[in-house]
């Protein structure tokens, strides 16, 4: 019986994506809405336990109801039986939709020229039709942070969900001021700045850092008390943060610099998310006492540090959440977004488990975001950004069987899917036949 | 001069010997383990017993020699030790950069026991890795396949000397950027690629012609003629048409894979193997039919332009057409998790757990030519084994413990915080990496135009 379930699933593995996706000459499968009935599933809601052999209806897309017995009455139904479904995963720091060719900086969106330009925003450069991202959601990964980067104030990020025609259709209600925080690490072996001159250069970012933040309040002050001042859009933005509009999120990865930055932010009167925080287990509990929630990652990563246990990156989000830090995963990808549940198991096979890694990439990068009442888990009310599996969804050799995202239903097809279909078996093959 | 010759081949081959002489082998018997030989079938509750290096006996019920340490395995999963056919590790330079042949260049001239990414790639079960020379040469310098005898401080431990010698070939977009356009000479483009290699290759039969003549005369009485000069890069292009070296080949496109397939069997080269190969998948019945397969990426695509029209089903594809596949890393930080690249092969096209670790053992060892030696658990084979705790293709799978020639160098219980052999003595405070260098396909490249190196450096692979 066990070999036939595994010839089946091999079978399955195999053919799912010619089945799914066979396409009549000229036919173009779209994301469509409707009334979904996904039926005699094993549920995984997160936050309300798993439920066997259960069902969640979907309409106006809203998950309407979770649990047995739910009449389809009109609805479409999917037989999900020996399946699974999850909520859809929320990777927490991307640049998904700014990038398209990595070396081709034409397709490269992400960093504006300038030290200090909080108003650049990330969603007015999301190409929906970027072709990462239905490679992307088809791995169950349905909604992410793109963020820019670059300088000490790159710009503002964006949450978006993974379905759309505009940036504004994308736009999943969730954004924040990104800061860097300088940083004492180097960018890479190719820095070879001296330590002396890495602390001068991170003295005089602070510096410039403190002037601003100091600027920035009292153009909020200025501005709450009705003052007409004139255009200066960066302080505008960055008075958003100042007046509790938009949270700061601010990338910190170094211990040391970590602890420079929980010494900044304190008695600011503002919300803050860490960003990155790589060697956040060095200094996890003074991160968990200062209640800052990071999104930490990626966890598919090398150590900080040649001295550092191999598996640091990987036990990292494990051990701040032990610590009692609020921790959500991100890759920090753009073309590869679609391994964030890998980044996740990983962190779940080195110490997070998997219950807390499945928080990781839902409701707790919902709570982190605000977004809690409609995000991260399958809870009638919620958004419907559901996926349904052959397995666990981390598992490498899961198969992602539906996805709906805004309670849209998604095609299972991108271009790697096309490829295989058109190139598995060539004609004319090796000859002309 | 012939004299001279074999005199420096006696001496190599003195030293290989004392090398080879030097390295450690163990004796170990591994007891009640999932065997996965990968060319004999999954063996339950089964035990494979090491003496010397070499696997001696596979099956149950097998007790310990005197002296031979057991382990018991109970629950764990046995597996061959990875080999990744394309890496950089241990190595302090990556590119000769100075023109589109450098044949001659050696890449175990540069090999550095004390980097720590050895000790990573071990803790992700990893034996043997094949270390590149970087893809700046049409022609680039000759590759170096090495044993992860993590502690020696001697080069030579860590380089698998009975391994074939190997060379890295490279088309497309890098050889271009850095000759083409980069110098203002050929190749700046794909078709000036091939011309390079038609040139080197004709080349190399003149200067073969020429020493045979000269050996053809100088057997003859009274013969006057003088030597040809000794030239290394022509010499090692000799060696490539006589079938002495394997290509490995840093490719992207069908169409350039297509025009190595041709220049190949043009001059007679049937040890080819092609590298990266994104587009494999679209010429997958030629590389089946006239190479030794292809060694890719899992999933890693879009990097650049010439790798846009990617799919993560190219593995599959290409093994269900015939072609041997591997599955490789390029990368310090991949190479610590081929088992888990391995499998999206089932994820994305559905291989079975055979075919699938055959892409991280036995298929990169034909590859590299060292598949009668490694690859599988084979009796006779040299035993590089890696226990895992769950099954290796299993996303939660954890290596435990990593052994080259039985003597295992991995530990997970055992495993120091801090494995760096050396610490530099000028280095007051431990520099921090955010982003590591991991992909030094174009290390050492240096250009004078500022936008281009920056995307050189970006992405260099």
């Amino acid at each position: 019986m066990k070999r036939m379930t595994k010839a089946f699933f091999a079978f399955l593995m195999a053919f799912l994506p010619m089945l799914a996706m066979a396409q009549i000459d000229g036919e173009f499968v779209k994301p469509r809405t409707g009334k979904f009935l996904l039926q005699n599933a094993t549920v995984v809601t997160i936050t309300k336990g798993t439920l066997n052999n259960a069902s969640v209806l979907i309409e106006n897309g809203k998950i309407l109801q979770v649990g047995s017995n739910i009449s389809a009455d009109g609805a479409e139904v999917f037989d999900c039986s020996g399946m699974f479904i999850y909520p859809g995963m929320i990777d927490s720091g991307t640049r998904l939709g700014l990038v398209e060719v990595s070396s081709v900086p034409e397709t490269n969106d992400y960093s504006e020229v300038g030290n200090v330009s909080p108003n650049m925003q990330a969603l007015t450069a999301v190409n929906p039709n970027s072709e990462a991202i239905p490679v992307t959601r088809v791995s169950g990964v349905t909604t992410t942070l793109t963020v820019p980067s670059g300088g000490l104030f790159p710009g503002t990020a964006a949450l978006i969900n993974l379905v759309g025609y505009t940036p504004d259709q994308m736009y999943a209600g969730f954004k924040a001021v990104v800061m860097n925080f300088p940083s004492s690490a180097r960018r890479g072996r190719f820095d070879r700045r001296s330590d002396d001159d890495i602390k001068k250069d991170n003295e005089k970012a602070l510096k410039e850092a403190n002037e601003l933040w100091d600027k920035a309040v009292s153009y909020n002050s200025l501005k709450s008390a009705g003052a007409t001042l004139e255009y200066y859009p960066e302080m505008d933005q960055l008075a958003k943060v100042i007046s509790g509009e938009l949270p700061m999120m601010i990338e910190v990865n170094a211990a040391g610099d970590i602890q420079n930055a929980l010494k900044w932010i304190e008695g600011k009167d503002a919300k803050f998310i860490f960003s990155g925080v790589a060697e956040g287990w060095r200094v996890a509990d003074e991160i968990a006492k200062a209640g800052i929630p990071v999104l930490a990652g990626p966890v598919q990563e090398l150590p900080t540090r040649d001295s550092d246990r191999y598996d640091a990156a990987y036990s990292n989000p494990g051990k701040m959440a032990k610590a009692g830090v609020k921790v959500a995963i991100r890759t920090n990808e753009e073309e590869n977004v679609r391994n964030l549940p890998f980044h996740a198991a990983y962190a779940a096979a080195y110490g997070m488990g998997k219950e807390e890694a499945w928080k990781a990439v839902t409701i707790n990068p919902a709570e982190i975001f605000g977004l809690a009442d409609s995000y991260g888990s399958i809870e009638a009310g919620k958004v419907a950004n559901l996926i349904v599996s052959t397995d666990d969804p981390f598992e490498t050799k899961a198969q992602i069987m539906h996805v709906f995202i805004n309670g849209f239903r998604i095609p299972l097809s991108n271009r790697h899917i096309r490829l295989y279909q058109e190139f598995l078996d060539r004609s004319p093959g090796l000859k002309a036949n | 001069m012939k004299k001279l010759t074999y005199f420096l081949a006696a001496l190599l081959g003195l030293s290989i010997t004392y090398a080879s002489a030097q390295t450690k082998k163990g004796s170990v018997l591994i007891k009640n383990a999932t065997v996965l030989t990968v060319t004999k079938g999954t063996l339950e509750n089964s035990d494979v017993l090491v003496q010397d290096g070499i696997i001696k006996q596979v099956g149950q019920n097998i007790s310990a020699p005197n002296g031979v340490e057991t382990i018991d395995a109970t629950g764990k999963y046995l597996m061959p030790g990875i080999i990744d056919a394309h890496s950089h590790v241990a190595l302090d330079v990556v590119n000769e950069a100075t023109s589109p042949i450098v044949a001659e260049v050696r890449m175990r001239d540069m090999v550095n026991p004390f980097e720590v990414g050895l000790y990573r790639a071990l803790a992700g079960g990893v034996t043997i890795s094949h270390a590149m020379h970087g893809s700046a040469n049409v022609v680039g310098g000759q590759n170096v396949t090495l044993k992860h005898r993590w502690g020696s401080e001697d080069p030579a431990d860590i380089i698998m000397q009975d391994a074939p010698r190997t060379i890295k070939f490279a088309l497309g977009e890098n050889p271009t950027r850095v000759h083409g356009r980069g110098r203002g000479i050929q190749p700046r483009t794909r078709m000036g690629v091939e011309a390079v290699l038609r040139n080197g290759f004709n080349e190399a039969l003149q200067y073969k012609k020429a020493w045979e003549d000269y050996n053809a005369a100088s057997s003859q009485k009274g013969n006057t003629k003088t030597a040809p000069e000794y030239d290394e890069r022509l010499q090692t292009l000799v060696d490539i048409l006589d079938g002495k070296i394997i290509i490995h080949c840093h490719s992207y496109r069908a169409d350039e894979i297509y025009m190595l397939i041709n220049v190949a069997r043009d001059f007679g080269i049937t040890k080819l193997v092609f590298q990266h190969t994104n587009e494999g998948f679209k010429v997958a019945p030629e590389i089946a039919e006239y190479t030794m397969g292809a060694s890719v990426f899992a999933d890693w695509w879009a990097y650049k332009m010439e790798v846009y029209y990617s799919t993560a089903f190219n593995a599959a594809i290409l093994t269900k057409n015939g072609a041997i596949t591997s599955i490789n890393s390029d990368s310090a930080e991949l190479i610590r998790h081929l088992y888990h690249e391995a499998a999206k092969t089932q994820r994305y096209g559905g291989m079975t757990d055979e075919e699938a670790l055959s892409m991280i053992t036995m298929n990169p060892a034909k590859q590299l030519g060292i598949a009668d030696k490694v690859g599988s658990i084979e009796v006779g084979k040299q035993a590089d084994l890696v226990i895992f705790e769950g099954h290796p293709l299993s996303v939660y799978a954890v290596p435990q413990k990593t052994f080259v020639d039985g003597v295992k160098y991995f530990d997970i219980e055992k495993d120091a915080d801090d494995q760096r052999l050396r610490v530099s003595a000028t280095e007051m405070v431990e520099p921090i990496f955010l982003t590591e260098e991991d992909h030094r396909c174009m290390q050492d490249v240096e250009l004078n135009f500022s936008d281009i190196s920056k995307t050189l450096f970006n992405t260099n692979y």
